[in-house]
């Protein structure tokens, strides 16, 4: 890569490419490590920002009322004067935190039923199978529905809904993986070798599931968080009071007509933002992690 | 393929037993009354009298087992119940509603598989291209982006703004259903369905790329080339139809996702189709008709995965009956 830059002397780009150097970007390496860094900073920002803003922002002014984006309410505000930036602010941190549970818990199911179901013999195996077709036939807003209906709908229902309903995919991952795994050569040849099932797990089949796990995992948010704001628009969990990226736009349904755009347009591309920087992150580590494409 | 396609409708009555017995479990451990969800807003005017009978014109009186053998045997004959918010049967409900979202999302289905293939065989012809850049920063913001937020973006510009689409549901105001033209329809389905494809489209679109890529790069190109074809030669006579085939079996194996977001475009055109009828049995407890959707959607997903399935196996002679569950 840096080889095939030429640069004369004396160019003005010299001393910008110099820089761009010295901080790593010369490389895909480099840049993909700053591209990750800064979406870490975004997921650090949004909690920051929601505690700097504080609740302030979430009480009625009425004195404030559907202003549109101005330096003072760069989200402008909604019909009872509330700060429609603190709202977004505090509706991301939810976001995240849904997410953060849904995906944990997610992967972990995934992680126990893709293990169980390529190690435990073929009983087993049909069992997780089955499940997985299940999961996969109905589609996955109705799942959503109906589970969140069955737990009692509210913020409760919500998390539980999105919490067990995104591992089918993963699931069918990492059974693929072990599976592989278990056939290949260095695996077998460490077991002639006499070393003991947990042994072989341990020392040479985590090193291989740890990273596709991982991404799988990252990758797994930004499904979760857009099932959440889904079911918050259309009503089935959380109060109308709570600020929520699905709330807020459910909401912003109501002024439609009335020309502020901003209520629904802002929260959103926030949420969008949000939502893509988790995928950038996911996507850059799979390339970091993956031998064939790490050190370009 | 007889075989085949008798081992697909076992496979399909037992994946639905399967479903109907875990949500069936599921709405009976909801902590929420269902005389409740009924009743309403009327809760505080309604007597244990009043109540005890309501329980017991919808059986809610029995042991949940009993519940499950009752309405399990009256699937099997066709009956799925009544629902409590329509008060009609709920297979009329769901067939009134899944006529007018079958118009959605067959419009949705169409248009996204259209220019998600066109787009994806003109950005994978000429890759790395500018045209290729700019297909693939679309694809790729719209793979995330919220359904019902691009609908309100849609509603907000064309509606609001310019004025140019109709704001809500699937006929103008004060005109009934038997009454509505073909053009009415198709006006006010134009943002939802709109909405649909261009969320729907970027999967085709990467897909497609992909495929065509790899098609490219094949030997039969090369031997193409060598023959004397140019770029768009190789691309008629030889990738074309090895590139469709992978593209109309993601459309029909995403029948699923399909679903789902015209649950929310929907909502958010008001389109009284069967997303809508989803929510409102989600949110006011009508536990026959979620079932029944439940129900119908698993049978709708399973149909387009198998005619995924299917296809690949009629169009591709290597892939063979054998082994097929």
């Amino acid at each position: 890569m840096r080889a095939a830059r030429t640069v004369f002397p004396g160019s003005p780009g010299l001393a910008g490419l110099r820089l761009a150097e010295a901080l790593g970007l010369g490389s895909r390496r480099g840049r993909w490590l700053w591209a990750m860094g800064i979406c870490l900073a975004v997921f650090a920002a949004v909690p920051v920002l929601a505690w700097l803003l504080g609740d302030a922002g979430l009480e009625p002014d009425l004195l404030a009322r559907n202003q549109p984006p101005s330096l003072g309410h760069l989200f402008g505000t909604d019909s009872l004067g509330r700060d429609m930036l603190s709202r977004t602010v505090h509706g991301l941190v939810l976001s995240l935190r849904v997410g953060l549970l849904a995906a944990a818990a997610s992967s972990v199911l995934a992680l126990v039923l893709g293990v169980a179901s390529a190690s435990l013999g073929r009983a087993a195996d049909g069992v997780v199978s089955w499940l997985v077709d299940i999961f996969m036939t109905v589609p996955h807003m109705v799942l959503l529905i109906l589970i969140s209906f069955a737990v009692g709908g509210g913020a409760r229902g919500v998390v539980i809904a999105v919490a067990l309903t995104h591992w089918p995919a993963l699931t069918r991952v990492i059974r693929a993986e072990v599976l592989q795994l278990r056939g290949a050569l260095y695996v077998q040849t460490a077991r002639r070798f006499g070393q003991g099932p947990l042994a072989v797990a341990a020392t040479h089949m985590l090193p291989h599931l740890l990273p596709q796990f991982l991404i799988g995992l990252i990758l797994l948010f930004p499904h979760a968080i857009l099932h959440e704001a889904a079911l918050s628009f259309l009503g089935v969990g959380l109060s109308p009071h709570t600020p929520a990226v699905g709330i807020l736009l459910a909401e912003s349904m109501r002024h439609l007509s009335t020309g502020y755009w901003w209520l629904g347009i802002l929260p959103g591309a926030a949420l969008l933002a949000l939502v893509k920087c988790f995928d950038i992150l996911g996507y850059n580590l799979d390339r970091l992690l993956d031998p064939k494409t790490s050190q370009e | 393929m007889i075989r085949y396609l008798v081992r697909r409708i076992v496979h399909l009555a037992a994946l639905l037993a399967a479903v109907s017995a875990l949500s069936f479990s599921l709405v009976s451990l909801s902590p929420i009354d269902p005389v409740d969800a009924y009743i309403g807003a009327d809760v505080m005017k309604v007597g244990p009298e009043q109540r005890a009978k309501i329980a017991a014109r919808w059986g809610l009186d029995k042991p949940p087992l009993e519940r499950f053998t009752t309405w399990a045997a009256n699937l099997v004959r066709g009956d799925f119940g009544i629902s409590a918010i329509y008060n009609e049967p709920v297979l009329t409900v769901i067939g009134k509603r899944f006529a007018m979202s079958l118009w959605l999302m067959a419009l949705a289905w169409v248009f996204s598989g259209l220019f998600g293939f066109v787009l994806g065989v003109v950005a994978g012809a000429f890759e790395g291209g500018l045209f290729d850049r700019a297909v693939r920063f679309y694809a790729y913001l719209l793979a995330g982006t919220p359904t019902f937020w691009l609908g309100l973006l849609l509603l907000l510009i064309f509606s609001v703004a310019l004025r140019l689409t109709p704001v809500c549901c699937a006929f103008p105001p004060g005109v009934t259903p038997e009454e509505a033209t073909v053009w009415q329809r198709l006006w006010h389905l134009a943002l939802p369905a709109a909405t649909l494809s261009i969320v729907g489209v970027s999967a085709v679109i990467l897909h497609t790329r992909q495929k065509m890529i790899q098609a490219l790069r094949s030997d039969y190109a090369l031997f193409a080339r060598a023959q004397g074809e140019d770029t768009m030669g190789v691309v008629r006579h030889h990738a074309l139809r090895n590139v469709v085939l992978p593209a109309v079996t993601l459309q029909f194996a995403t029948l699923g996702e399909l679903f789902g977001g015209s649950i929310l475009a929907e909502q958010v055109f008001s389109y009284p189709g069967l997303g809508q009828a989803t929510v409102e049995a989600g949110l006011r407890g009508d536990v026959p008709l979620l079932l029944g959707i439940v129900l119908v959607s698993a049978v709708f997903v399973f149909t387009g995965n198998t005619v995924a399935d299917l296809l690949y196996r009629v169009i591709d002679p290597r892939i063979g009956w054998k082994g097929a569950a």
